[in-house]
């Protein structure tokens, strides 16, 4: 698992590359916490994501919970029609703004205003 | 100030003290039972009551031989549980089991058996039957594998409903038979994520609870065979045997194949209580998927056979349950398994309510004798997680014993009332003797549950089990051929008139009185006290071609035909209107049992019985009209008077009507002799009856009317 971190205006843009299962997903699961800011958006490139297991499905809802956390929000793109269909057969589409293409999950997250905190 | 505490970090046993096998592990902690992830591993906790040695075998996920097999030492074990922490196991792609070895003295009841690999009963998932219907490789020495689980979901404040029992409409519903059907629409058919889709149906239905058939893991390949006359598979689709107790089937989830059927089942049920819906659970307690002495050996037969099991002094199964075996459910043991099972549902999936498959069994002790005080029942009835938990018993058992009324119930219990399908199937074909026993069943069966209250009867004319309601009134006889067994499964007691003509038919007299007499059903059912239970589908009268057994059919003959919300929309017009009048109507619904008293003070009593004349019955056992009048408040507080007559006579009757209080004026809301759309009215838009004094009921109709002020214009 491979990690490529970029920015785009003020959106923070984190790819990732190879797989993400119960091997690779500690690790890429630190990784992406430690750059996970606040009060932002950042955005998953999933469009070279190879095997996503249910340990990196938990990977990428822990992050949701992070950011919430820290009152970012969390956009997906590049999504798989198998990844799609298991976000949301288990309901957690919802957590994310879902587009097809970085350009769009760029000016999608730029509308979606400053997020709520995710503490009840 | 000091950092939190990091248990993962600060716990100085989070670190291995040897190795077994090349794997890094230390003793482990006996509680909890099954297999738990912990810091830096997986702690395995299993017991035994008579076990010498056991061995946790590790596959990895889908290999056909065990990657690693690690001897538990002795030192590890405390009691009869033998525990043990496995350091770095990849959670997610091992698979485990147990290899328990036997005394070198063998007790004639037990089954050890150390060449199989058990499973482990506290499993939270199983792999071996993830994609529903995919032919297993009989040759797996290990067919249903124990998983590893996080049970971490992301609830966002979901909580069960606590709806109160006196509100409830129950549904009964099969998950994959309920989307499978392409006519569904669905995306993913036939599981939990298309359940949530037909969510909207069931909320504009009206129902609130949806009693779903057996989730737990089962093998719907157990007993698969084909049938010799029709060429088609038959499997256990109903799934009332169970492999894994705290494992939702994965089968039933879109995402099983992935592992992810825990979190999908989750999001179903979230998605029910956002929409107000409760969901309850059909669970079979009574026997396991090991059957008799001739049956696989999946985890209990050879964990600790003599505990499990009820056994005759040969040590042979007792069968109370006609399965094969039946679960020693009052063992302190098993009652300790029962309960921790139906406490992880209703704590980690949100689960509102249970209702147990033959609950009678539930009753009985080692020997299969009834209890008078069953230990099992008892602990559930008090237990603190499940205080809020509907507990519905199926009051009987396949070993004659018949608890309707005397289910040991510690005034918790509820059942499903069989005594009130039996009353009201023979009532609406026209049998005679049964107008006494009907008014007592529309009343919530007082002398079954008085001391309990109305809401300890759910009331149902038909259910998963025996015809549904088109068939009912289709069909004098079960058409059973589909299942293989030349029609001699399932019941002959099916208390149910065809109308005129054996199944299909075009002639439209028939036809007709066939939507009548389903209506009629509908109207008693929704107007009893009590809490009504509707079959799914039987509010757009699907039918199953005269099967009353279809257990073993997955196939259209099990399947909702959505078509059917479009051809038979007069029916669910009819049925969500009467859904939406007992909500209407608290008097419909009270939890205690009216009498004849005037407990709110409206001058009438809260219950009186009518005839041909007002206020005079007729209680003869030729009776084929009775009429009843429910006097209480609506929803509002107001006055209110709900008045129901039932005509199952092959002629027209006119009735007299009771008076009404000054200012109020009878309105008509349903009359099932009337074409539609004049069978039924929108609740509180009735129209007014031009006649006061009295109204025509037809030939084998229900009318049923609504005394309140008129509206000022």
């Amino acid at each position: 698992m491979d990690i490529k971190q970029s920015r785009s205006d003020d959106i923070l843009v984190l790819k990732l590359i190879g797989d993400l299962d119960g091997r690779t997903a500690p690790a890429a699961q630190a990784q992406i916490l430690e750059v996970l800011p606040s009060d932002e958006r950042v955005l998953l490139d999933l469009s070279e994501l190879g095997v996503v297991t249910s340990a990196g499905l938990r990977t990428m809802l822990l992050v949701y919970r992070q950011a919430q956390a820290r009152n970012s929000t969390v956009g997906l793109v590049g999504l798989s029609q198998e990844l799609h269909g298991i976000l949301s057969a288990t309901g957690f589409l919802t957590f994310f703004v879902v587009s097809d293409t970085v350009d769009d999950g760029l000016s999608e997250l730029a509308d979606v205003p400053a997020q709520r905190s995710g503490v009840r | 100030m000091t950092d939190v505490i990091r248990a993962d970090l600060d716990w100085v046993d989070s670190f291995p003290t040897q190795q077994v096998a090349g794997y890094d592990v230390r003793p482990g902690r006996t509680m909890p039972f099954g297999a738990t992830l912990v810091s830096g591993g997986v702690n395995f906790s299993i017991y035994s009551s008579a076990a010498k040695a056991v061995t946790l075998v590790l596959f990895k996920q889908g290999e056909p031989e065990p990657v690693a097999e690690l001897p538990i030492p002795d030192e590890f074990r405390i009691g009869s549980v033998w525990s043990m922490t496995v350091f770095n196991l990849d959670y997610e792609g091992i698979e485990y089991g147990y290899r328990v070895y036997g005394p070198s003295e063998v007790d004639f009841r037990d089954r050890f058996d150390h060449t199989q690999i058990l499973a482990d009963p506290y499993a939270r998932a199983f792999s071996g039957r993830n994609e529903w219907g995919q032919e297993p490789d009989r040759s797996n020495i290990y067919p249903y594998r124990s998983r590893l689980t996080f049970e971490d979901f992301d609830w966002e404040g979901d909580q069960p409903l606590r709806i109160p029992s006196v509100d409830l409409v129950i549904y009964e519903l099969h998950v994959r038979g309920f989307t499978r059907d392409p006519s569904s629409g669905v995306a993913q058919p036939g599981t939990y994520a298309g359940l949530i889709e037909k969510i909207p149906y069931l909320k504009e239905l009206g129902v609130n609870c949806v009693e779903l058939m057996p989730v737990f893991e089962f093998d719907e390949f157990e007993n698969s065979r084909i049938n010799a006359e029709t060429g088609e598979r038959l499997y256990n689709f109903w799934g009332y045997s169970t492999v894994g107790f705290f494992a939702p089937k994965a089968g039933y989830a879109a995402t099983g194949k992935f592992g992810m059927q825990r979190d999908e089942f989750k999001n179903l049920v979230k998605e029910f209580h956002k929409a107000g819906i409760e969901v309850v659970l059909d669970v079979v307690f009574n026997h396991t998927a090991e059957g008799n002495e001739y049956g696989p050996t999946i985890h209990f037969r050879g964990l600790d056979n003599r505990t499990y099991y009820m056994l005759t002094p040969e040590g042979f199964y007792y069968n109370f349950s006609g399965t094969g075996n039946t679960l020693n459910c009052n063992s302190p043991i098993v009652r300790e398994y029962v309960l921790s099972c139906l406490r992880f549902w209703a704590s980690e999936y949100h689960v509102d309510g249970f209702r147990f498959d033959l609950a009678a069994i539930l009753g009985r002790g080692p020997d299969g004798a009834p209890l008078e005080n069953p230990p099992l029942l008892e602990s559930m009835a008090f237990d603190p997680v499940l205080t809020d938990c509907l507990l519905i018993a199926e009051a009987w058992d396949a070993g004659g014993l018949y608890q309707v009324g005397s289910f040991p119930n510690y005034r918790r219990w509820s059942e499903w009332n069989g005594k009130y399908r039996d009353t009201v199937r023979k009532w609406i074909k026209g049998d005679e003797g049964v107008v006494g026993d009907l008014a007592t069943r529309l009343v919530g069966s007082p002398d079954l549950y008085w001391a309990r209250g109305a809401c300890s009867s759910i009331n149902f004319i038909t259910c998963h089990d025996g015809f549904n309601l088109a068939d009912m009134v289709s069909y004098n006889d079960k058409h059973n051929e589909a299942n293989g067994e030349h029609n001699n499964d399932g019941a002959n007691d099916n208390n149910s008139w065809n109308c005129g003509a054996e199944g299909p038919t075009d002639d439209p007299e028939i036809l007709r009185t066939r939507t009548r007499q389903m209506k009629n059903a509908m109207v008693l059912l929704l107007t009893s006290q009590g809490v009504p239970m509707i079959l799914a589908g039987d509010e757009v009268a699907r039918t199953q071609h005269g099967n009353n057994n279809a257990y073993c059919h997955d196939s259209e003959l099990t399947w909702m035909d959505w078509n059917l919300v479009d051809e038979n929309q007069e029916m669910l017009r009819f049925v969500s209107n009467m859904i939406a009048f007992r909500k209407a109507h608290p008097s419909l619904r009270e939890g205690h049992h009216p009498h004849g008293g005037d407990p709110v003070g409206c001058g009438y009593p809260d219950v009186s019985w009518h005839g041909i004349r007002a206020w005079q019955p007729d209680w003869s056992p030729q009776s084929r009209l009775i009429a009843m009048m429910r006097n209480g408040h609506n929803i509002e507080g107001d006055d209110n008077h709900v008045y129901v007559a039932s005509n199952t006579h092959w002629e027209d009757h006119r009735l007299e009507l009771p008076g009404l209080p000054d200012g109020m004026r009878w309105h008509l809301f349903a009359d099932t002799a009337a074409e539609a759309p004049a069978d039924v009215a929108v609740p509180g838009r009735e129209p007014v009856l031009a006649d006061q004094h009295g109204i025509s009921v037809g030939a084998r109709s229900s009318v049923v009317l609504v005394g309140r002020a008129v509206a000022p214009s």
